[in-house]
């Protein structure tokens, strides 16, 4: 860990112009992924610029579905009544998620922007081309059990591990962005993070003096039958091995709407639209579902210790749909 | 549901009854307020902070290192290195040195520029603060020269090779019992399989530290966090070249060990060394990445066992090998062939360890070493033979029954695993099991019951304690032991109160100083019988100086009696021909103007129970000195699983274990004990893993976020019992220990389990829900 200076903002401009005048410093909310990252030297900020009174707070109702501002904490989102009963993909994600004490800290501005689990990046160590661009990628043929099976790259096979952000992109969540000069844009979150590619460094559209300052979800019948399941080694306080959020309208036994997403299998949170597009005129059944999931994983590029995910993560699929189909 | 613990009746003179509680942790108020000091928490004066760097090669020499940006920075007062290392009297890198330092650790760094493993201290830095040395240190520029590392001995590089001696030189490389291969070639019924292990860590919470104090030239204090005081006094005054009782070594509190403090390890004279560098006390704590480095670990292995046994499952031909992964200078391999040699009744026998050398740290005594991985060789294996002939797999090990050491003809000094599996049947429902495999089912989970048998030895050891008995009726009690955070102060306490006859608050327990009276390392489940004993026979060595001073007193009852005829009741001296008469020591104490009375005592293994109870008056005649008698622990865990048919996931749903293992001394924290060791034993069976990578030889997990062990969710409400057993033969308490026995089989049992419930059998841990899915598809 580095010296680093350390300034409070309690305005969005503040913040924002701060960064802009040093893009080396770092936003901190939570601070469960930066600190980790700074104290491993994974990242070094010279200043924190501490965003916890930038009035970016509120979980509501609006006319068009329900915005969470960005500042607002995981435990406080995943136990709302209004999240519970009419996005409960959204609730079950982050109540999944890490552990009770994180969950009181981390923000989901913050959590949108938590970095990959995978192990080479985290030790400085290794070489990584998301750490250090241009240095190889050991996990291609090295210990890849947790990464990646669609849209990777040579360059990178890094998941994004989250859990809340696949249930946000199943449901079409829109991400509130705003920089220095005030200047607000929406960014839909199936465009937020990037794919690897040859720069895995740059992991999302934010701009380095840009805040995100709330994300919607649209109110939809979906969305209402939600569900998230994940598969993990242990029990409780586990990043994924895999998951998938979906949503379900169904009427008289027949899909009008679906929704599929899967977590800790893509390089970026994973919306499974052809998979969608399959189930909309057919019967909610076993069959329907198992042929939703093949779709959902086609392109799966596995590498040798994460082959199982192309299975499981279909299994993820059906079991998330016929637990919400019942 | 808990079931109620079942106490001992207390036996032996003095015992006023408080044995076998569950006294609650007399150490537990001051661990949860925050008294009690750990290794790393005793203020100094001048305290300065260390850091150690670790290599990020795992194979190859240092060229050169360029601390000047690190000594640039504030509050930073040395860089250590190999260039500048203050020179030891002796180190572990060549044999001599090695024995006369008598650890396993046969390699320290910054001796030189060799790097064998990845992490390999290279440097250490010490500043005033710890933050200002955790900086310093990342500023350390290291070059060096990089060779290809080997990461395991499934490298296909790896020179396997058949060594004469494993595991520190205790175990023979290759052993047999009559000829198993002819026996294995001519039984009815063959059985092969081969298991592997994942490399585990054992993770205490409390992670290795020191705090060096250099109280003059040649005389140092170390505030050290080991579970072997002695042992690390003596490593340190041999490499530093002092006389022993120059070195104090304090251990206070322990935040586990689980057998990662039971050596001595490079980072506790590296920190000792910085102390003399810059002439203040230093404290070095290990992080949480570097424990995955600095303190072994259980070793990546593969084991394969060769069954011979007859129609009815009954063996007669064991043969066992085993080919692990072991560091460049050591021979360490967990004795896995031990416990397969002795579980059950069967003719012949035959174990080889096989090792390559790769750059790996050395691995060591990790939780039940040895009988944790080599039970669950065995006891998966007999399981499969189970279903192979159709047998219930109680049955079958009832069938092979061991009535005597198969691994030497020795009758047990006690052996109550009989009742251990009647009762933990009982208690867990083994008779409702279904037969079949795979059949039986609770919605989307499959349910599987699995059984299996654990066994520890009662390893030789002594050691010694002081008693000092106070006229005004308390007592202080010292041995230097260590408290692991399993009871050790509790229990000692409670044997102490029973044995001079007072109540436990008036019992303080001193433990955790080379001063004190010499106790074995708290390891391989020694420090409870040993301690326990040196402490009961100090207190019938007060007893006998008081009895001597009664029967001379002329003011006293007991005045002229006969020794013979004096006995001790509670706190009184009595006759035993007429109880009524005789007194309590405090009076005879202050009528004789005695403030206080010492006695010191020796417990040792194979001491026998009966005899030291008895050692007042009559001859010692149950004692095993000589080693009659084999002396293990034994017991049987039961298990319930539900695994998801679909995803592989598996939970235990039920546990019930029942040990029988002589004296229990206190019902709480033996309990404890158990459901602790149990757990780890399902943490190894279903989670626990460190990756390292084949080609940089290193660890990519190195942390409790990536590096599974159960949380609670993991684990279902357990039952414990304890069979009653009175064992005239192991020591003078009669204790055998619980240390480790609470682990063996528990693997076993799970994938037992796993078995029933699947119909699969998977013989690589940790059984993740990868590979359950995987042979589920199948
Ligand atoms: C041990 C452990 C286990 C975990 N397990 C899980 C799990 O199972 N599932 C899961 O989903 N997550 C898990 N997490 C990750 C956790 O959810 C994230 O660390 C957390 O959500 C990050 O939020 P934060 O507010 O603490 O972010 P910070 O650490 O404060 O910030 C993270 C990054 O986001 C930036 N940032 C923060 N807020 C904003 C904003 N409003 N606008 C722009 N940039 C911003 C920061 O500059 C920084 O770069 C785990 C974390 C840990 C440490
Ligand atoms: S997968 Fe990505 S993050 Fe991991 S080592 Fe490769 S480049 Fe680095």
């Amino acid at each position: 860990m580095n010296n680093f200076s350390y300034t409070t903002t309690s305005t969005a401009k503040e913040a924002t112009s701060a960064r802009k005048d040093n893009a080396q410093s770092a936003f901190i909310a939570g601070g469960t992924t930066l600190l980790d990252l700074m104290k491993l030297n994974v990242e070094q900020h010279p200043q924190l610029v501490d965003i916890n009174m930038v009035p970016f707070k509120g979980i509501s109702e609006t006319a068009d579905g329900l915005r969470i501002g960005a500042l607002e904490r995981m435990s406080d989102v995943g136990e709302n009544p209004l999240i519970v009963q009419q996005y409960p993909a959204i609730s079950e994600a982050l109540l999944l998620s890490a552990s009770p004490q994180l969950r009181n800290m981390a923000s989901i501005g913050g959590n949108l922007m938590q970095r990959t689990r995978c192990s080479y990046f985290r030790d400085t160590a290794f070489p990584c081309n998301k750490r250090n661009p241009g240095s190889g990628c050991p996990a291609q043929t090295g210990d890849n059990r947790g990464l990646a099976i669609l849209g990777g790259s040579t360059a990178c096979i890094a998941t994004n591990p989250g859990d809340m952000a696949v249930a946000l992109v199943a449901l079409d969540a829109v991400v509130l962005l705003e920089n220095s000069k005030g200047k607000q844009r929406r960014v839909p979150l199936l465009d937020f993070h990037l794919l690897p590619g040859t720069t895995p460094q740059r992991e999302t559209v934010l701009e380095p003096d840009e805040l995100i300052v709330a994300v919607t979800v649209p109110t939809a019948a979906h969305a209402r039958k939600s569900h998230y399941v994940k598969v993990r080694d242990r029990a409780s306080y586990a990043f994924a091995l895999v998951s998938a959020a979906v949503g379900l309208d169904v009427q008289g036994g027949q899909i009008r709407s679906a929704r599929i997403a899967m977590g800790s299998v893509g390089t970026k949170p994973w919306r499974a639209l052809e998979a969608e597009k399959l189930l909309v005129g057919k019967p909610a059944n076993e069959a329907s579902f198992r042929a939703a999931a093949v779709a959902a994983v086609s392109g799966a590029a596995p590498r040798e210790h994460n082959r199982f995910k192309v299975e499981m993560v279909q299994k993820t699929v059906v079991r998330a749909l016929q637990e919400v189909a019942v | 549901m808990d079931t109620e613990p079942r106490f001992f009746e207390t036996n032996g003179p003095g015992t006023g009854g408080v044995v076998g509680q569950p006294l609650n942790r007399i150490d537990g108020y001051d661990k949860v307020t925050g008294k009690a000091r750990y290794s790393a928490e005793f203020p100094q004066r001048g305290l300065a902070y260390g850091v150690l760097k670790g290599s990020e090669i795992a194979k190859g020499r240092i060229q050169s290192i360029d601390a000047t940006a690190a000594l640039k920075e504030p509050g930073v007062l040395a860089v250590l290195t190999h260039q500048n290392l203050p020179k030891l009297a002796k180190t572990p890198n060549d044999p001599e040195g090695k024995k006369a330092i008598g650890a396993p650790m046969g390699f320290l760094p910054l001796t030189s520029d060799v790097v064998h493993y990845a992490g390999q201290p290279v440097a250490l830095i010490v500043a005033d603060t710890f933050e200002r040395a955790t900086h310093a240190a990342s500023l350390v520029r290291v070059q060096y020269a990089v060779e290809k590392p080997l990461a395991s001995y499934l490298d296909p590089k790896a020179e396997i090779f058949n060594p004469e001696k494993v595991q520190d030189d205790k175990t023979k490389g290759y052993t047999r019992r009559g000829d198993a291969r002819a026996a294995l070639a001519a039984a009815p019924i063959k059985h092969t399989a081969t298991y592997t292990h994942a490399i585990n860590h054992h993770n205490p919470m409390e992670p290795g530290a020191t705090t060096a104090v250099w109280e003059g030239p040649d005389r140092l204090t170390v505030y050290e966090s080991t579970q072997g005081i002695t042992r690390t006094q003596k490593s340190l005054a041999t490499m530093l070249g002092l006389p022993q009782e120059q070195v104090r070594v304090v251990t206070k509190y322990l935040g586990g060990g689980f057998g990662c403090k039971g050596a001595s390890w490079p980072h506790t004279v590296l920190t000792v060394q910085a102390a003399k560098a810059v002439n203040r006390p230093v404290k070095l704590a290990l992080t949480r990445q570097q424990m995955f480095t600095g303190m072994g670990h259980r070793e990546d292995q593969t084991q394969t066992l060769q069954i011979g046994a007859t129609q009815e499952g009954k063996l007669l031909a064991l043969v066992h090998e085993k080919t692990s992964t072991t560091s460049p200078w050591d021979n360490y391999a967990e004795p896995n062939s031990k416990i397969i040699n002795l579980l059950y009744a069967c003719p012949t026998f035959e174990s080889s360890y096989q090792l390559a050398r790769a750059n790996v740290m050395t691995s060591t005594f990790t939780r039940a070493p040895g009988e944790a991985p080599g039970s669950f060789a065995i006891e998966c294996s007999m399981d499969d033979l189970a279903a192979q002939l159709g047998i219930d797999p109680l049955e079958i090990r009832l069938r092979n029954y061991a009535e005597k050491d198969p691994t030497n003809g020795k009758p047990w000094s006690s052996k109550s695993l009989k009742q251990c599996y009647a009762r933990g049947a009982e208690l867990f429902g083994w008779s409702k099991r279904n037969p079949r495999n795979g059949a039986t089912r609770d919605g989307k989970y499959l349910v599987g019951y699995g059984m299996a048998t654990a066994s520890y030895p009662v390893h030789n050891s002594q050691g010694t304690a002081r008693v000092r008995l106070y006229a005004d009726g308390h007592a202080v009690v010292q041995s230097g032991a260590t408290d692991l955070g399993t009871g050790t102060y509790t229990v000692m306490t409670q044997v102490a109160a029973d044995t001079l006859g007072i109540t436990p608050d008036k019992v303080r327990f001193e433990l955790g100083d080379s001063r004190l009276p010499t106790a074995p390392n708290s390891g391989g489940s020694v420090a409870g019988g040993t301690v326990s004993s040196s402490v009961y026979v100090a207190a019938q060595e007060v007893w006998q100086k008081l009895k001597k001073l009664a029967v001379a007193d002329k003011k006293s009852p007991l005045y002229r009696a006969k020794l013979d005829d004096v006995m001790v009741e509670k706190n009184r001296l009595v006759l035993k021909s007429n109880k009524q008469k005789g007194e309590d020591f405090m009076a005879l104490m202050k009528r004789n103007d005695l403030p206080d009375m010492e006695g010191t005592g020796n417990g040792k293994y194979g001491s026998g129970y009966e005899a030291a109870q008895a050692a007042l008056n009559a001859d010692p005649t149950k004692k095993d000195e000589a080693g009659e008698h084999s002396m293990h622990s034994f017991g049987a865990h039961f298990c319930e699983v539900h695994v998801d048919a679909e995803l592989g996931t598996v939970r235990v749903t039920r546990w019930v274990s029942v040990h029988a293992a002589g004296r229990i001394l206190n019902a709480k924290t033996a309990r404890s004990q158990i459901i602790g060791g149990s757990i780890f034993g399902i943490g190894a069976a279903l989670m626990e893993e460190t990756f390292r990578d084949q080609t940089f030889a290193r660890y990519t997990n190195a942390s409790l976020g990536e590096y599974h062990i159960p949380v609670n969710a993991d684990i279902p409400d357990m039952t414990v019992e304890f069979i009653d057993e009175h064992d005239p033969y192991i020591n003078a308490m009669g204790v055998k220990g619980i240390g480790e026995i609470s682990m063996v089989g528990v693997s076993a049992a799970v994938a037992n389990a796993v078995f029933h419930a699947t119909g699969k059998r998977i013989r690589e841990l940790p059984i993740t829900p990868d590979k359950v899915m995987g042979a589920l598809a199948v």
